[in-house]
């Protein structure tokens, strides 16, 4: 991520076509690349997930462990997301510890989920003030062709679901991941990140890295079925009010897409 | 409880591989080269970029160029989630991985330039070191780095007096009956030298010597699995039909 590294010839270009609404790859302004899920790819995981949206790819990753609640909420399981940008996903990854665009992927995606209320933390208290789950979502980028964001969103979404509770053993008071049991208890929700970006007076959402290097400014939207959870506004051009509107519009329609899609991906 | 004869618990022969053996070239789009190795329940994802420049400018060598390799292991790779992040485990790795490689590898036309390797461990039971060299070693070819050939890598292990090839998670860390488990991950080149050796337990020399025979033999196994994956993935007409 990060301007100025797609070439200058490229960005005048992709500009020009955005203007007549067209995009190198054929696609709409407001289209996504096609979705691919594919479900335990990591067999210790309690849920794993790899998506692939075009040639982006991340894999995440649900554990559960029986912890200890935190101070504020001693009636209710905890929430743990992380996301590494491994530098093999890129040549422009460096070496070193996690960078601003690692955290703030983690960050992004955590509120999303925490947000959007969908994991019922109530029903993970094992016992009050001594003993709940910790859920942890952790996040590996694969493959960088942009939009991370949305990748990983659909990832840790997608994951959720498919994850399988480990039993809990009274005497050992630990997890006993041989018998996986019951699914984590989730609320009627589907928290997706929708990206969209700007560039010139364009949106455009699913960007490859092409497209995401001229992004002039972004806006990340948590929404499930028109109700915003989570937003996140990266760069630093400033938008207009009624341009976030009509992202919000983006958003939303955008979701009703991918949801449709990630129902049929994980039956 | 000593266990004069050890039955592998997967019913597996003593000198049999575990499966599937499953070898992908080109998972990584971004890299230039890549490849993926599953073993059993263990599968490794190998993505090489360069040569390139070598930054910061310090670390250059303008006798050859540097083969850098990072391991890592996915936090849900494991039962118990590991912390994301580089350890001292996977910092030791990376090291042996890179001398492992590295014979096989003709860095004397890239001086001042590096050539980096970067190991992921997607799912792990046991061996995964071994499953990242032998993806790796694929994924420097895939790249077209010249090579003078591939290096093999797989574990042999002693489980009490039995000696026993490519040990499951079970053998290498849960049984601990007799003489308990030790733990030998070996790397050869095709000509049978050893880049890599390492050894976790108790051996006697003539045991030893058993155990490097046994790791030849599975090596070439694993050779031909890669060559075929390499040679299947390359386009040998030039894109005519």
């Amino acid at each position: 991520m990060g301007i100025g590294v797609t070439s200058e010839v490229n960005a005048q270009r992709i500009r020009k076509y955005l203007a007549e609404g067209k995009r190198f790859d054929g696609r709409k302004p407001e289209q996504f690349r096609e979705l691919i899920i594919e479900k335990d790819v990591s067999k210790k995981a309690e849920g794993s997930v790899r998506v692939r949206l075009g040639k982006t790819e991340v894999i995440v990753g649900v554990k559960l462990d029986v912890g200890e609640p935190y101070p504020d909420s001693q009636d209710k399981g905890n929430l743990m997301v992380t996301a590494e940008i491994l530098p093999m996903s890129s040549e422009r990854v460096e070496l070193g510890p996690p960078k601003f665009d690692a955290i703030e992927l983690g960050r992004v995606i955590d509120r999303g989920i925490r947000e959007s209320k969908i994991i019922d933390l109530q029903k993970l208290c094992i016992e009050e003030g001594e003993k709940v789950w910790t859920v942890y979502i952790d996040i590996y980028t694969i493959n960088d062709d942009g939009n991370l964001f949305d990748a990983a969103g659909i990832g840790a979404l997608a994951a959720l679901k498919v994850a399988k509770v480990p039993k809990y053993d009274e005497e050992t008071v630990k997890a006993n991941y041989e018998e996986r049991t019951g699914e984590i208890p989730l609320n009627k929700v589907n928290p997706i990140p929708i990206t969209i970006h700007k560039i010139g007076d364009n949106f455009i959402v699913d960007p490859t890295r092409e497209e995401e290097d001229i992004s002039e400014t972004r806006l990340t939207i948590g929404i499930s079925d028109g109700v915003i959870s989570s937003m996140q506004k990266g760069n630093s051009r400033p938008l207009k009010v009624d341009e976030i509107m009509k992202a919000v519009d983006v958003a939303n329609s955008a979701w009703k897409d991918i949801f449709k899609n990630l129902e049929k991906l994980l039956k | 409880m000593v266990t004069k004869n050890y039955t592998r618990s997967d019913g597996r022969k003593n000198d049999e591989l575990r499966s599937p053996i499953i070898a992908k070239i080109g998972v990584v789009p971004n890299a230039d080269g890549s490849a993926q190795f599953q073993i059993g329940k263990t599968i490794a994802i190998a993505a090489v970029y360069g040569p390139r420049k070598m930054h910061p400018q310090h670390s250059q060598n303008p006798e050859k160029g540097t083969l850098r390799c990072t391991y890592n292991m996915n936090s849900f790779s494991v039962e118990e989630r590991i912390r994301p992040g580089p350890s001292r485990r996977s910092t030791e790795i990376s090291k042996i991985t890179e001398w492992a490689l590295e014979p096989a590898v003709m860095l004397e036309n890239y001086p001042n330039q590096v050539v980096d390797v970067h190991i992921n461990i997607i799912q792990a039971d046991a061996g995964t070191r071994c499953a990242g060299i032998n993806a790796a070693a694929m994924a420097l070819a895939h790249a077209g780095i010249p090579m003078k050939d591939l290096v093999s890598s797989i574990s042999v292990g002693k489980i009490d007096k039995t000696l026993v090839l490519d040990l499951d998670k079970y053998e290498d860390s849960i049984f601990d009956e007799g003489e308990g488990s030790t733990d030998i991950p070996i790397t050869m080149t095709p000509a049978g030298e050893l880049t890599h050796i390492q050894l976790d337990g108790k051996i006697t020399k003539e045991q030893l010597k058993e155990v490097i025979e046994m790791a030849g033999k599975a090596c070439k196994q694993i050779y031909e699995i890669q060559k075929k994956a390499l040679k299947n993935a390359i386009d040998l007409n030039g894109g005519k039909k």
